[in-house]
């Protein structure tokens, strides 16, 4: 493996891109020269211009959150916004390109995005699938549209942005195309090459698009920025871009812009550069904790506007939303909710008042002393505590021209943003110290580089980052185990400015997430072509559910789709009692079936013939498709060899590698890895504990060990409607790091519903990205380890991961522990670096590096908590619990990692006691989370649940990228009878309203209103029995209540505002995630009304207890 | 008679202290990464039955001969050794399981079980030694 992961890269692409950057680097090389130190990479990096300096101020707020440890004098807020713009025109001379000016409407934007998330997150939010725009800032849609609109006209490309970032690449590139071939090309690969090359500059994305985009960009550039920001805060960080219709300032610098890169892209790159050098002077003035003042002086309107709706976390936003009683009820009538709390007289806090208050003061962070983050919330007094729109993680404490480079949160995040010093400390705060990743998410853009040499730590191998130090031209400084290394000769020059002598410029020190190309002479064996194997259950009762149809259809429909090259091979194996192999050789008229009935010592009839060239061989592939589903129509056999076929399969592919595909619909019953049921149904509800979380043999697991070693992943689908023990079929795919898909009661006529969900998850599933023989390693910081790994791999060594196949679904979470005290360090940093084959056959490393601040304080600590991220820690850890031990263990330890922490902070961090059950506002969450785990599907008691919708929802918990797992914890309740484009967001042409999240409680339901929830893989809209008839007509298409069908699943196309309305929010909810929601209409008699209920988890069920009882239960025992 | 007994046990004890040498040796690698999971994994379950039996056939030893205090001393190692090969779940591959060694400190812990185990075989040792050697002398 070591041998993998030392890799060269030779190939310098970068020409294209240098071309234009060179003026540009050049300023900007002037400017680092005056800043001396490590500084001033992360410096170079994040100026992007004035564009930047417009982020910051949006920015200050939100340090004024944070607990600003290292001190004020970091952090310069008001100059900072003055001077950056100037040194950025100057820097700009002679360019004409006043295209920068342009970016100046970016600055406005920023403002409002800066309030809640850093800017710093580089990374492109969006996903390269299309649903890049994500819902996440809601609020910002608004804002951005009144902003926005007018702005509009003139700079179209505004607009474009927020829709697709991806799409708006290629699209503006085409335009820009024209003075540049090489901007072809970049288009033709994927939308991240292109970025790439732009980026390279980019350090900070804004930059990057900006420059680069020169001509083409225009468009992009502005959406570029504006998504980044947003994206940072948002989970899906792609959509935000939209928002960015609010530069109106910006459009018309744009078009500007525009223009003079056309001609020249050199002309662009300068104003790029200046951008970047700018950084320098600001980095310290952004980083002022009460920027929050400034802000509104460059674009007051709108920024206020932001500030509330999108962002929670501020003092604005967190009146609207979550504002404590006084506050709420003022604000929002339906408020009344609050009184079932306020009631316990005792509890009120008199001194609630000026907490209280604060927010109400425009506020922003000048109010009081302690960050916003740290704000007390008595929980059992404050009830509103959901944010108006996403929940978005807190910004790390890092001097600004860091955290602009820093890793998007939606690709790595900390459940501390700030690391305690020591493991003491961890331990007295009782929060989890972990990463969340999602490395292989489809990104919108990624720079590429293509290079003679990979610089890494001679000692630990750490690749360059942004940031390592620079000690002089010739050495720098591993910042993870703090050697010092010399700077290869081939570093010295940059390709994209084409200059000599300042290696901090390189597009590797400029970005936290990038990929390099590895050249195959540095490869273990030749990348391996895409191959594909099809394993499926045909006995009588696999036939009986018509999945053969639809797996054979999409197949049949995405053949061309499927990502690999010329080489991509495809094979097919079907099973009951026997093992049937399909040979389609080249020259045969049609598909020959050979049939293994020696199930106990399983061979290969023909090895050479049974996986085919995709190409060659696509029409005897295509009969095979369309003949299969009619082959076993009549077929009697009922029993089913799994674990042979699964050894068959392991045989057929372990020359390669690749991808199987196994469709399974019963307990295996023949042949090694046969398994007995061992679910008993009326147990379900009563039994105390839940037996059979484990494995019940060891057979999946260590075949699933072969295959890994042998780079073939397993992919599940479940497609039952029995038991089928989930928990241990599903370690074929856990250890191969492949993914598991259930479809519980899956029938082509008794369940539309899920037929279409099949259908449509197989599409998704057919055609998106893949990467091959994968391993990703996670170094971090000297003194840190890795401590456990929650996901779907094999952990071969310390820190290293293989992964056979890697998915762009795929999380995953660690757990880090401190082994030496991290006194003198001012920050540490992660980085996680994936190794894989792409589907062309290309060898390529994506590499991410997050730095967070270290702090020593208990306050820094909790005011750096990310709730989400704790939340979904905590849930793997608790899986892990419930198989190793019990699952009423793992349910005590959560409901005692909050009482623990809430203690924690009660004797540690208040100075003052006060009566009620206190909370740090950034984990005001966090009890109202840990009662949704108590009640999700994975750990519920008292509620009949099948063992196996137990152990797949289990299994979800542990490798969905934290954005899906939240929304399955916690899902989101939105009122849409009454949706209206009033701070709507505006993604792509299409109007998409953004009603507020509504707590989870039947008390929120009214009669008259039609209400959605929002629970990630399913999407429920009740239908109140009084609903407005209008909604009924308009939306539904229905006369009135009585006729809402039973099984309704999507809505109508109607020609009606509300319609538009209403089919635009569910389409844009469905856009942000990889796999498709199936929508389901109810009303009071429908069967799935029990399932939209216990989804109200703030409610009291038979077994569980309400909200507000277990914060009761959970003060009881702070206070003990 | 009784110098039988502990020469017996004498060379039983050595094999178990190669044992736990080897054992630490090859966690080590692990942790060093010099070897995958896998590989090491298969290497030391193949000893744990071994190792049980050793430490079994050196208690049932004492406790033929009627040595009550080695007999107590080794009855808790020999019952942990037997505790833990009967405690593995269904689904693991054995005492070491590669899938889960390096999660949860699991790779330290098995790390300080053989250290212990190793300087309970010296001790042993030097007890089976002394005590032949006295056996020797009375005879």
């Amino acid at each position: 493996m070591l041998g993998l992961w030392v890799f060269v890269f030779t190939v310098e692409t970068f020409s294209n891109q240098s071309v234009p950057l060179c003026s540009h680097s050049v300023s900007v090389k002037e400017q680092h020269a005056l800043n001396p130190g490590p500084s001033q990479n992360p410096v170079a990096l994040q100026p992007p211009g004035p564009g930047y300096m417009a982020h910051q101020t949006p920015y200050n707020p939100m340090q004024a959150k944070g607990p600003m440890p290292p001190g004020p004098g970091l952090y310069n807020s008001g100059p900072y916004q003055p001077v950056p713009p100037v040194s950025s025109n100057q820097a700009l001379p002679g360019q004409p390109m006043l295209k920068r000016p342009p970016m100046g409407p970016q600055h406005s934007m920023t403002p409002p995005q800066s309030a809640s998330p850093n800017p710093g997150s580089r990374i492109p939010p969006a996903h390269a699938t299309p649903p890049p725009v994500s819902a996440n800032n809601y609020q910002h849609a608004p804002a951005w549209q009144y902003g926005g609109t007018p702005p509009m006209g003139a700079p179209p490309p505004m607009a474009m942005p927020p829709l697709r970032p991806a799409g708006n690449h290629m699209t503006s590139s085409p335009s820009l195309a024209t003075p540049q071939a090489s901007s072809a090309e970049y288009r033709a690969t994927p939308p991240v090459f292109h970025n790439a090359m732009q980026p390279l500059c980019p350090p900070t994305s804004l930059q990057g698009y900006t420059q680069q985009g020169s001509a083409p960009l225009l468009m992009n550039p502005m959406a570029a920025p504006h998504s980044y920001q947003p994206g940072m805060r948002a989970p899906y960080g792609g959509p935000p871009p939209s928002v960015r219709p609010t530069p109106p300032t910006t459009g018309p610098p744009m078009g500007n812009a525009t223009p003079p890169l056309g001609p020249k892209t050199d002309g662009h790159m300068p104003t790029p550069g200046n951008g970047a050098q700018v950084p320098n002077s600001f980095d310290h003035l952004e980083m002022g904790p009460k920027m929050a003042g400034p802000l509104p002086p460059q674009q007051p309107s709108p920024p206020t506007r932001h500030m509330g709706l999108s962002y929670p976390s501020l003092p604005p936003g967190y009146q609207n939303t979550s504002a404590p009683p006084n506050a709420a009820t003022m604000q929002h009538p339906v408020q009344p909710s609050t009184q079932p709390y306020s009631h316990p007289q005792p509890y009120q806090q008199p001194s609630a008042g000026p907490a209280q208050l604060s927010p109400s003061l425009s506020g922003l962070s000048l109010q009081s002393q302690t960050p916003e983050a740290l704000r007390v919330v008595n929980l059992l007094q404050e009830r509103n505590l959901l944010p108006l729109g996403p929940v978005t993680p807190p910004t790390p404490c890092l001097p600004q021209d860091l955290q602009k480079i820093n890793c998007h949160p939606e690709v790595f995040r900390s459940t501390l943003t700030s690391i305690p010093q020591t493991q003491s400390l961890l331990n007295k705060a009782k929060l989890p110290l972990g990463l969340l990743l999602h490395p292989f998410k489809d990104l919108s853009q990624l720079p590429v580089v293509t290079s003679s040499t990979i610089v890494r730590c001679r000692s630990c191998r750490t690749y360059i980052n942004p940031f390592v130090t620079f000690l002089d031209q010739r050495r720098w400084k591993c910042n993870l185990c703090y050697r010092v290394n010399d700077v290869p000769e081939e570093f010295m020059y940059n390709p994209v400015s084409r200059s000599y002598g300042e290696p901090h410029k390189r597009p590797e020190v400029q970005n936290a997430t990038l990929e390099f190309i590895a050249p195959s002479e540095y490869m273990l064996r030749p990348p391996q072509p895409a191959v594909y194997l099809i394993v499926l259950d045909v006995s009588h009762n696999a036939v009986e559910t018509g999945y053969l149809d639809v797996v054979c259809q999409s197949l049949l429909e995405n053949i061309n789709a499927l990502p690999g090259d010329s080489r991509t091979k495809i094979g097919f194996i079907t099973f009951d009692s026997t093992i049937h192999f399909y040979n389609l050789q080249e020259g045969l008229s049609q598909p020959q079936m050979l049939i293994v009935s020696d199930i106990e010592d399983i061979f290969l009839p023909t090895p050479d013939s049974l996986l085919v060239n995709l190409n060659e061989c696509k029409e005897l592939v295509q009969d095979l498709l369309r003949s299969l589903p009619q082959m076993f129509g009549k077929t009697m056999e009922t029993q089913c060899a799994l674990g042979p076929a699964l050894q068959a399969a392991f045989k057929l592919l372990s020359a390669t590698g690749g991808r199987v595909s196994v469709f399974q619909t019963q307990l295996p019953s023949l042949g090694v890895g046969a398994l007995k049921s061992r679910e008993d149904p009326n147990q379900r509800a009563s039994a105390k504990d839940i037996q059979h979380l484990s494995p019940a043999t060891d057979f999946y697991k260590k075949l699933a060990l072969d295959c890994s070693g042998q780079q073939v992943a397993v992919d599940l689908f479940l497609l039952s409607s029995q038991y089928c023990d989930l928990a241990s079929l599903g370690c074929i795919s856990r250890y191969s790091a492949g993914s598991v898909y259930y479809y519980p009661s899956y029938h082509q006529q008794h369940n539309p519903a899920g037929v279409e969900c099949f259908q449509k998850d197989l599409k998704r599933y057919l055609t998106r990205k893949i990467g091959f023989e994968a391993v990703m390693r996670i170094r971090c910081s000297k003194g840190l380890s890795i401590h456990t790994f929650h996901g779907n791999f094999f952990v071969r060594s310390t820190d290293l991961l293989s992964l056979p196949n890697v998915n762009p679904d795929a999380g995953f979470a660690v757990q880090m522990s401190i082994e030496e005290n991290l006194v003198d360090m001012q920050s540490v940093s992660f980085q996680a670096a994936l190794l894989y084959t792409s589907s062309k056959g290309e060898r390529r490393i994506r590499v991410h590096t997050m730095c967070l601040p270290v702090v020593n304080s208990l306050s820094d600590i909790f005011a750096g908590a990310d709730v989400q991220a704790i939340t979904c820690l905590l849930a793997s850890m608790a899986v892990d619990r419930s198989v190793t031990a019990s699952l009423s263990d793992a349910r005590d330890a959560m409901t005692n990692a909050s009482i623990d922490s809430l203690t924690s902070f009660r004797t540690s961090v208040l100075t003052i006691q006060q009566p009620g059950l206190l909370a740090p506002a950034c984990l005001r969450l966090f009890p109202l989370y840990i009662l949704a785990l108590l009640k999700q599907k994975a750990f519920r008691t008292g509620t009949s649940t099948r063992l196996d919708d137990r152990v797949y929802a289990m299994c979800q918990l542990k490798y969905q990228p934290l954005a899906y797992v939240m929304l399955m914890i916690h899902p989101a309740l939105y009122r849409v009878d009454d949706l209206t484009d009033e701070g709507a967001l505006n993604v792509s042409e299409r109007t998409i309203p953004q009603p507020r999240v509504q707590q989870l409680s039947v008390e929120k339901l009214s009669r008259d209103g039609a209400f959605l929830m929002d629970a990630g893989s399913v999407i429920y809209l009740w239908i109140g029995r009084n609903c407005n008839p209008n909604f009924l007509t308009q939306v539904l298409g229905l006369p009135n209540y009585a006729a809402v069908p039973l099984n309704m699943n999507m809505l109508p196309e109607l020609d009606t505002a509300e319609s538009q309305r209403t089919r635009a929010f569910v389409g844009w909810l469905r856009e942000q995630r990889p796999f498709f929601p199936i929508l389901h209409v109810i009303r009071d008699e429908s069967p799935l009304k029990a399932s939209f209920l216990q989804n109200m988890i703030e409610d009291r069920t038979e077994s569980a207890l309400s909200y507000y009882e277990f914060l009761l239960h959970i003060q009881q025992q702070v206070s003990k | 008679m009784e110098a039988a007994v502990f020469i017996l046990s004498l060379v039983d004890c050595c094999a178990l202290i190669f044992l736990a040498v080897y054992f630490v040796i090859t966690l080590s690698d692990l942790e060093c990464d010099y070897i995958n999971a896998r590989a090491c994994c298969s290497k030391l379950n193949r000893w744990v039955v071994p190792e049980l039996v050793g430490q079994a056939l050196a208690t049932v030893l004492m406790l033929v001969s009627l040595h009550w205090f080695v007999f107590l001393l080794n009855l808790p190692v020999a019952s942990w050794n037997m505790y833990r090969v009967w405690k593995v779940p269904m689904g693991n591959m054995g005492v070491f399981d590669p899938t889960e060694i390096h999660n949860r400190g699991q790779l330290k812990s098995h790390m300080k079980e053989s250290m212990i185990k190793l300087g309970f075989h010296l001790l042993c040792f030097f007890i089976y030694l002394y005590s032949m050697i006295l056996a020797l002398i009375n005879d």
